[in-house]
C-alpha cells in the first residue's frame, strides 16, 4: 500500500507536467526553464541512487521499519506541498525553485522506499515464498502509474476545463495526504522484520553499512553483478514496455494522445496479474532464468514488435476510401487547413496544415498528423503492448525476491537498493535520450526502418544483461554464508 | 567456465572504456555543445555522474571476473 502510493505520488507530477510546465515553468523565463530541465532528470534518475544510499544505510542500522516509515512521511509530504505552493505568477522564481527541491525529497524518498518495502517484505515471507510475497511489491509501480491516471482523469470528469486549469489539477496532489495517512496507521501497527530484529538482537547489525557493502570486494562484486546481471537488464525492458511504447505510439505512429493513454492502460491492466503468477513461479523454478527469458524475448522480438505497431498506422498500406476538406480558418495567427481520411480497416488520419502568419515561423508551413485505430487494428494494438507488458512482468515480478537473496541481513537494505536504483533510474532513466540520438542519426542517414532504431539501446542492454546473467549468476536462490 | 569468465572480463574492460567514449563523445560533449540549457544539463549529468557509474562499475565488474572473483567455487 505504501509503495503504491509512493510511485502514485511519484507519477502524478509526470502525468501532470503540461500543467504543471504552465504554472510554475513559464517557457519564456530562462531560470525557470532551467529549473524545470533540473527537476525532470535529476529526481528522475539522479536523486534516486543518493536516496537508497541514504536510506539504505538508515534501514541497516535503525531497522526496516522506521526507515520506509521514514520515506512514505517525505514522499506524501512533498507531495502534498507541491499541490500547495502559489503559482509563478504570484510568487516569481521561488515557485520552481520550491517545485525543484520538493522533486528532489520526492527522488530520495523513492531512491529509500523500494528497497525497505521488498526487504521487509521478503524477511517476513514464508520459507520458499519470498517471490510470491515480494511480487505484490512489483506491481505497484504499475499500479501506481495506472491510479495516478484514473486520478486525473477523474478529477477532470467532475471539472471544467477551466477549473482544473485554475486549481483542479492541484486536487491529485493533496489527496495524497489522505492516502498516506491511511498507510501510516497500517504500517504504524506493523512489526519490524523478524530477520532484523534477530539479528539486531544478538548484535549482529552492521555499525557502518556503506563501508560493508561496497568497501568490501566480496560484498561489491555481488553489487555489481546484480546491477549488471539483472537490473540493468530488468530496467530497460521495463522502460521500453510502459514508457517507449507510449511514445512511439504518439510521436511515432501519430496516435491520438486520449487512444494511445487508453491503449497502454488496459495493457496494463491485463498484464499486471503476471507480476504475481512470475514471482510465485520463481519460487518453483528459480528466478533466474525467468527474468533473463523475458529480456531474451524482449532482445529477439522488440523489431518485430515495433515493425508491427509502426505498419498499424501505415497508411501508404492501406486504401483510401474518402477524404474531406475543411474550409481554412484563422486560428492563433496561422491559418489552419483540416483533411480528413478514412482508409479501408476503418483508420482515420486526420491532418492539420498550418500555415504560420506571424514570429519565428512566418511564412512557413508544418502538418501536424493525428491517426485513430478502429477495430481489428486496436485489438492488434492492444496484444502487442500487452506482449510487451509480459516481458515486463518475467523480468520484473521476481527481481525483488533476487535481490533480496543476494546479500545478507545486516547490509541487505543499502546492498540491494543502488543496483535496482541504477539500474533503473539511469539504465532505464537514459533511455529517451539514447534512443531519441539513435532515430535521429539514422533519420539523418535515410535509414529506410529509422523508426526502429531507438530500440538499439533497450536490445544492447539487455542482451549484455542476458549474457553477463546467464553465465554468471547460480540459479540456487542464496549464496553461501548469507543468512 | 571459470577460464571463460576470466576471458569474458577483458570484453567487459573493452566495452567500459567504449561506453565512456561513447558517452563523453557522442551523448555528453555534442549535447553541451549546442547552446540550450536544457542541453546543457542533460550532458553535464551524463559527464559528470552516468559516465562514471557506468564505466567504472563495468571495468570493476570485468576487473574482478579477470581476477576470477566470479569462480563458481567463490560465489
Amino acid at each position: 500500500m505504501g509503495t503504491l502510493i509512493e510511485w502514485y505520488d511519484f507519477f502524478i507530477f509526470g502525468s501532470l507536467s503540461i500543467v504543471i510546465s504552465t504554472k510554475f515553468f513559464p517557457s519564456d523565463n530562462p531560470t525557470a526553464a532551467f529549473l524545470s530541465t533540473l527537476a525532470t532528470f535529476a529526481a528522475g534518475f539522479v536523486v534516486r541512487p543518493f536516496g537508497a544510499l541514504f536510506f539504505g544505510r538508515l534501514g541497516d542500522i535503525i531497522g526496516r521499519k522506521y526507515t520506509f516509515m521514514v520515506t512514505l512521511m517525505l514522499m506524501g509530504g512533498a507531495t502534498f506541498l507541491i499541490g500547495c505552493i502559489p503559482s509563478y505568477a504570484s510568487i516569481g522564481f521561488w515557485a520552481p525553485l520550491i517545485v525543484l527541491i520538493l522533486r528532489l525529497l520526492q527522488g530520495l524518498a523513492l531512491g529509500g522506499e523500494y528497497g525497505g518495502a521488498a526487504t521487509y517484505v521478503a524477511e517476513h515471507a514464508p520459507v520458499g515464498q519470498r517471490g510470491y510475497w515480494t511480487s505484490w511489491i512489483q506491481t505497484t509501480a504499475t499500479f501506481g502509474l495506472f491510479i495516478s491516471l484514473v486520478v486525473i482523469l477523474l478529477t477532470k470528469s467532475f471539472l471544467s476545463e477551466t477549473q482544473f486549469d485554475s486549481w483542479g489539477w492541484r486536487v491529485p496532489f493533496l489527496l495524497s495526504l489522505v492516502m498516506v495517512y491511511v498507510s501510516y496507521l497500517i504500517r504504524k501497527k506493523m512489526k519490524e522484520s523478524p530477520e532484523f530484529s534477530k539479528a539486531k538482537a544478538e548484535g549482529k547489525t552492521s555499525t557502518n553499512p556503506l563501508k560493508e557493502s561496497f568497501g568490501n570486494r566480496y560484498n561489491l562484486k555481488f553489487v555489481l553483478l546484480a546491477l549488471f546481471g539483472a537490473a540493468m537488464g530488468q530496467g530497460v525492458v521495463w522502460y521500453t514496455g510502459q514508457f517507449y511504447s507510449m511514445s512511439f505510439m504518439k510521436t511515432v505512429m501519430h496516435l491520438q494522445s486520449d487512444q494511445a493513454d487508453t491503449i497502454l492502460g488496459i495493457a496494463l491492466l491485463l498484464g499486471t496479474p503476471f507480476f504475481v503468477v512470475f514471482g510465485w513461479l520463481s519460487d518453483k523454478v528459480g528466478r533466474k532464468w525467468i527474468m533473463l527469458g523475458g529480456m531474451l524475448l524482449a532482445v529477439l522480438t522488440y523489431r518485430p514488435i515495433y515493425e508491427s505497431m509502426y505498419q498499424l498506422s501505415n497508411v501508404q498500406q492501406k486504401t483510401k476510401l474518402n477524404e474531406t476538406t475543411t474550409p481554412s480558418t484563422e486560428q492563433n495567427s496561422a491559418i489552419v487547413t483540416i483533411t480528413k481520411s478514412q482508409y479501408d480497416d476503418g483508420t482515420e488520419m486526420t491532418s492539420s496544415k498550418i500555415q504560420h502568419q506571424t514570429g519565428e515561423l512566418k511564412g512557413k508551413e508544418t502538418i501536424k498528423t493525428t491517426t485513430h485505430l478502429a477495430g481489428k487494428n486496436y485489438i492488434l494494438l492492444v496484444a502487442l503492448i500487452f506482449i510487451q507488458v509480459i516481458y515486463i512482468t518475467m523480468v520484473y515480478g521476481p527481481i525483488a525476491a533476487f535481490l533480496v537473496e543476494l546479500f545478507p541481513v545486516k547490509i541487505r537494505y543499502t546492498s540491494m537498493s543502488l543496483p535496482y536504483h541504477v539500474g533503473n533510474g539511469i539504465f532505464g532513466g537514459l533511455l529517451p535520450a539514447v534512443s531519441t540520438y539513435l532515430t535521429t542519426n539514422a533519420e539523418a542517414s535515410n535509414t529506410p526502418q529509422f523508426y526502429l532504431a531507438g530500440l538499439g539501446y533497450p536490445i544492447i542492454i539487455a542482451a549484455v544483461c542476458f549474457i553477463i546473467g546467464s553465465l554468471y549468476i547460480n540459479n540456487k536462490s542464496t549464496p553461501p554464508n548469507h543468512e | 567456465m571459470n577460464n571463460l569468465k576470466k576471458l569474458l572480463g577483458i570484453v567487459w574492460i573493452i566495452l567500459a572504456i567504449y561506453t565512456a567514449y561513447f558517452s563523453i563523445f557522442e551523448l555528453a560533449l555534442p549535447k553541451i555543445s549546442t547552446g540550450h540549457q536544457e542541453d546543457l544539463v542533460f550532458g553535464i549529468i551524463i559527464l559528470c555522474i552516468l559516465t562514471p557509474i557506468i564505466s567504472l562499475g563495468l571495468g570493476l565488474f570485468g576487473y574482478y571476473s579477470l581476477l576470477g572473483e566470479y569462480d563458481r567455487e567463490k560465489m
